[in-house]
């Protein structure tokens, strides 16, 4: 009984975090991009600085019509929402947040392959968007989709690689178990390659081709109204979340900080992470969007050399200190 | 040793076949939905939902990796079929004229001839994986049989050279590709050469 339980409690507590932490993620971008940009973003609703807008926003998408095109795919134009949002809350169950197996949620023995496989599922969802709304701009982003993905899973499954030759361990809890201070200067730039791979699969600025509103209105999910619209919001910001742990564990030392490690571990990957999600909106709103050409050159001709490279210094120094 | 007799020391040394476990049985329920799952994709007139299909069918072998212990190899499953091949696919036919609802030329005649060969590819790898493992049985409550330091071991000690030999051949196919897709025609040569100049001149 204790077991399922247990279970539970833990299921429990990461829908929670799965719930929460995009929402906070979703505010702070309304408040420092309007900051950032020199205005005062929304202010009204719930009277301090407007943080009830995106519950607001919620019973907006909850109230609107939730319409289906008529010449599209039925029944995967309506799957295709949760297909993009439940592989980050599965995510979510693998990342330990800190030591020991109650700050995870479930304890996975090849973690890193774990993580990466599944979310590379959630992009299936976009795909089928593109697909079943027949309509040509949705097509144009589920292509545009693909070949993203396509160009930068693979720097993104090397510069994860690297840290788990480092660590000599596949695993997660494992891999920041063995993190030390000057992991951070031998892998740094495997962290940049994996962060911003993220970026891209995510299809966040300045990576936003798939979706580039000025010129396919909004990519795959031009035909989405009302709450399954809302669904593949909050499958992005799942995903910054998720890729901001992710960077967090294995390149940043995760619970690892100078004071507090054993009790205050958490505080630290919150922290970390927080940081990070910060790095994502500001990245947001400084950069253009790339075009697609340069997207997959900086893929193919940048990202993957580097990722490679770090591999090479990573085996040459693992090598070298045994 | 006749096959009966191997059945019927089976019977009296390995766990017994009438008294399946909870995970033999989740095995079996799954591998009927992910034959369903598979004979769906081969017979939808469809085009993206046989991709899609597919997707269950390759889901439905990880999850069957998992049930066996072999954990790192489903997650290697999902990342390479689910993420990345299923969306080449997916990509594929999002390029061709492929309509939503069904293509009346998804068929080409060939049915009868992939049939037999379906048949009998099934037949020979079912005669060889049972064949190979005859009566062994994973133990599935001790100490996982399958996890990444099991397979890894494996892989590089006692299966090295064919790994490398399959390297090998994927580099192969990797320069075929490249060298398919730049045919030699003397006047895309000309273009190619002026969009790098041009490039170039950008930068």
């Amino acid at each position: 009984m204790n077991d399922v339980l247990d279970v539970a409690l833990r299921l429990i507590v990461v829908f929670a975090v799965f719930l929460v932490l995009p929402l906070v993620v979703g505010q702070t971008e309304h408040k420092v991009m309007a900051h950032m940009q020199g205005r005062l973003g929304p202010m009204y609703a719930g009277g301090f600085h407007g943080w009830a807008q995106l519950v607001a926003d919620g019973v907006k998408f909850a109230q609107k019509e939730d319409v289906v095109p008529a010449g599209a795919d039925r029944r995967i134009f309506q799957l295709a929402p949760a297909v993009a949002l439940l592989p980050y809350l599965l995510v979510l169950l693998a990342i330990p947040i800190g030591p020991g197996e109650g700050a995870v949620g479930q304890v996975i023995d090849a973690g890193v392959f774990f993580v990466l496989a599944v979310m590379g599922v959630g992009v299936l969802g976009s795909l089928m968007a593109g697909w079943a709304s027949a309509n040509k701009f949705s097509l144009l982003g589920g292509l545009r989709t693909a070949a993203q993905l396509l160009a930068y899973e693979l720097p993104m499954l090397l510069a994860a690689a690297s840290v788990a030759m480092a660590a000599g361990t596949v695993s997660l809890p494992g891999i920041v178990e063995a993190f030390e201070w000057w992991w951070l200067p031998w892998q740094i730039v495997g962290a940049l390659v994996f962060f911003t791979a993220g970026l891209a699969e995510l299809q966040r600025p300045p990576f936003d081709m798939p979706v580039a509103d000025s010129e396919i209105i909004f990519g795959a999910y031009t035909e989405y109204t009302g709450l399954r619209f809302a669904l593949f919001l909050l499958a992005e910001y799942a995903g910054i979340v998720v890729l901001c742990f992710l960077t967090t564990v294995l390149f940043l030392g995760g619970w690892h900080g100078p004071f507090g490690a054993e009790d205050l571990g958490w505080v630290w990957t919150l922290l970390k992470t927080a940081v990070l999600a910060f790095v994502v909106i500001w990245l947001r709103v400084s950069y253009p969007r790339l075009r697609e050409d340069q997207l997959q050159k900086l893929a193919w001709t940048t990202l993957i050399p580097l990722a490679l490279a770090q591999i090479a210094l990573t085996g040459i120094v693992k090598v070298a200190i045994q | 040793m006749t096959p009966a007799a191997t059945l019927a020391a089976a019977a009296t040394t390995g766990p017994g076949f009438l008294s399946p476990t909870g995970v033999e049985i989740a095995f079996l329920l799954v591998g009927l939905a992910t034959l369903g799952a598979a004979l769906v994709t081969v017979t939808t007139r469809q085009l993206v939902h046989a991709a899609l299909w597919l997707v269950v069918t390759l889901g439905g072998i990880a999850v069957e990796y998992l049930l066996l212990t072999a954990e790192f190899i489903a997650w290697v499953q999902v990342l390479i079929y689910l993420g990345s091949v299923i969306v080449l696919l997916l990509f594929g036919l999002m390029l061709t004229k492929a309509p939503i609802g069904r293509s009346p030329d998804a068929d080409s005649g060939n049915r009868p001839i992939a049939l037999g060969v379906a048949v009998v590819a099934a037949v020979a790898l079912v005669w060889v994986v049972v064949d190979a493992f005859r009566t062994t049985w994973i133990d599935l409550d001790g100490p996982v049989q399958g996890s990444t330091k099991v397979s890894g071991e494996i892989l590089f000690q006692h299966w090295v050279l064919p790994f490398e030999a399959l390297s090998v051949l994927l580099l192969a196919a990797l320069i075929g590709a490249i060298v398919l897709s730049r045919r030699n025609d003397p006047a895309d040569a000309g273009d190619a050469g002026d969009a790098d100049a041009r490039d170039k001149g950008k930068r």
